[in-house]
């Protein structure tokens, strides 16, 4: 059994908004997933499978399916923080191809700004296995990252200035995104001189807190045919969880070293054949690895391929989230899966800014971290293609 | 030279599994968990292997020496700054703790560092680690 060309990606809306104190959690989980059906050419009653993650309010996906006013037939509340939605597509393009459900929305919402709650450390609650052993050290998401970049720059050399080019290719990006959060290009001199935040990783390696949202509608290929939109179909899935291995703790590579080769081989392609990438910005050390992890370079040379624009539309190797990413555009929830899935199907539908348009996208590849890289972390790969 | 900020403990979380953990850091004792199936040990602790599945687990004490894995000068996650890392014990093990007691301008990867104890709120001993004084 196989995903491949089993379900096409119908439908994809980015919420413009990036600070939405007059709004609630619910109501922009209404407004993503009705941007994303009229982007389609679909209604709410044509919805029968829902699939949303931990930032649904309430109940989750009980409360949003009873909000939105859906009847459905197929539901996932899969939670693996930001990849989530990755996961989302993946286990929707199973339940379309088994039959379970034809059209299935998939929604993101959150307004950590206007409730000034980002990168909080892990509430220290009982009946958690890891928080007496972890919680006292305060292993805030910022800092969790930073151990893996300190440790990857040990291993293998990687500079300060070579994650800096992470950045510098997002606000490239970002300049021509009239909804992005920093749109002015910044240099490497400017991220090094920003404030050290937690070494090695400073104030501009890390992506933008943002409200806002976002919703994908997945679909059987034959509504997908039916609809007026560019054909995007699911051409592979892999998904993985990466911890500290019961104290074997290596954090020179992500999840992605294993999620990676499944979508692979399920699309039957290789790095070589992906025109256009959207990789999980969080922090630039993040990219960096994933990069390596999926093989688009040997491992431990993430640093030198990411460096001198490598990552920038036109201009490198390979163009990198070309929305500007978390890093400058929009990180909404603090989950940025939704909007890596988002802009890869704009490349594929030729429908992203023609400045940083790659030039005829048939095959991109999609990774998301989920949950604290240097901890414990979810990852998930998508590889889409333009049928 | 600036000398390693430290930020205040909270109280730990006691309960029945990990009660003997807490009483053996009262007693300045770094307890880890050993498989006596597989001979493995592991962290964070848990009542069964996570190696091999057995449930024939032991608490031991750690020599309470290791090295630096990987650490990071937390700057702007609280009111007070604070290093966090990550140290390889020398029974093979590597866990989440925080440095104390030394130059944050010295730290680096691979320095040998020793437990010793700070009370959280309430009193009861955590462990962390500071650079040690002898090889």
């Amino acid at each position: 059994m196989t995903i491949k060309r089993k379900a096409c990606i119908a439908g994809a809306w980015e919420h413009p908004l990036r600070k939405a104190p007059d709004k609630s959690t619910a109501q922009l989980h209404y407004e993503c997933a009705r941007g994303a059906l009229a982007d389609a050419g679909l209604d709410f009653k044509d919805v029968d499978g829902y699939f949303c993650a931990g930032d649904a309010p309430g109940f989750g996906m009980l409360s949003m399916v009873d909000y939105l006013g859906l009847r459905v037939r197929h539901v996932d509340s899969t939670e693996t923080g930001g990849s989530s939605y990755l996961s989302h597509v993946s286990h929707a393009a199973h339940a379309i191809a088994t039959g379970h459900c034809d059209v299935a929305l998939v929604t993101l919402a959150g307004r950590p700004r206007a409730e000034a709650s980002s990168g909080v450390a892990a509430a220290a609650r009982p009946n958690v296995p890891e928080v007496p052993f972890e919680a006292p050290y305060a292993p805030v998401t910022l800092n969790a990252y930073a151990l893996a970049a300190m440790r990857h720059m040990h291993e293998f050399g990687t500079t300060a200035e070579q994650l800096a080019w992470v950045k510098v290719a997002a606000s490239h990006h970002a300049r021509h995104n009239p909804h992005a959060m920093l749109r002015e290009v910044v240099t490497v001199e400017d991220v090094l001189a920003s404030p050290l935040v937690s070494d090695p990783l400073h104030k501009l390696d890390c992506c933008v807190v943002s409200d806002g949202g976002g919703a994908l509608v997945v679909v059987r290929p034959e509504i997908a045919r039916s609809l007026q939109r560019p054909l995007v179909s699911v051409l592979g899935a892999g998904e993985a969880v990466k911890g500290q291995a019961g104290g074997r703790v290596d954090l020179t590579y992500s999840g992605a070293a294993w999620s990676g080769p499944k979508a692979f081989e399920e699309a039957g392609v290789s790095p070589h054949d992906i025109r256009y990438a959207s990789i999980y910005d969080s922090f630039t050390i993040t990219v960096v690895m994933q990069l390596e992890d999926l093989g688009f370079c040997a491992k431990g040379e993430g640093g030198r391929f990411v460096a001198d624009g490598n990552l920038i539309a036109g201009v490198g190797r390979l163009p990198v989230n070309t929305d500007g990413g978390g890093l400058c555009n929009n990180h909404p929830s603090n989950r940025g899966g939704i909007t890596k899935v988002i802009e890869a199907v704009r490349q594929l539908r030729g429908e992203a800014h023609p400045l940083v348009q790659v030039p005829g996208c048939e095959l991109a590849l999609v990774n998301g971290i989920g949950g604290l890289l240097g901890t414990r972390h979810g990852s998930a790969t998508l590889i889409l293609g333009r049928d | 030279m600036t000398m390693i900020p430290e930020r205040p403990l909270p109280a730990p979380i006691v309960d029945v599994f990990t009660a003997p953990f807490w009483q053996a850091a009262s007693e300045g004792v770094l307890l880890i968990r050993r498989c006596k199936a597989c001979g493995e040990a592991h962290w964070y602790p848990r009542p069964f292997c996570p190696h091999c599945a057995s449930d024939d687990t032991q608490w031991v004490p750690a020599s309470g020496r290791g090295t630096i894995y990987s650490f990071t000068v937390a700057r702007k996650a609280g009111p007070v700054p604070y290093v966090l890392a990550y140290v390889t014990l020398d029974e093979g093990v590597t866990m989440l703790t925080n440095l104390v007691d030394g130059e944050v301008e010295a730290l680096h990867i691979g320095q040998r560092v020793q437990v010793t104890f700070r009370a959280g709120e309430g009193g009861a001993a955590i462990a962390v680690f500071t650079p040690c004084t002898t090889p």
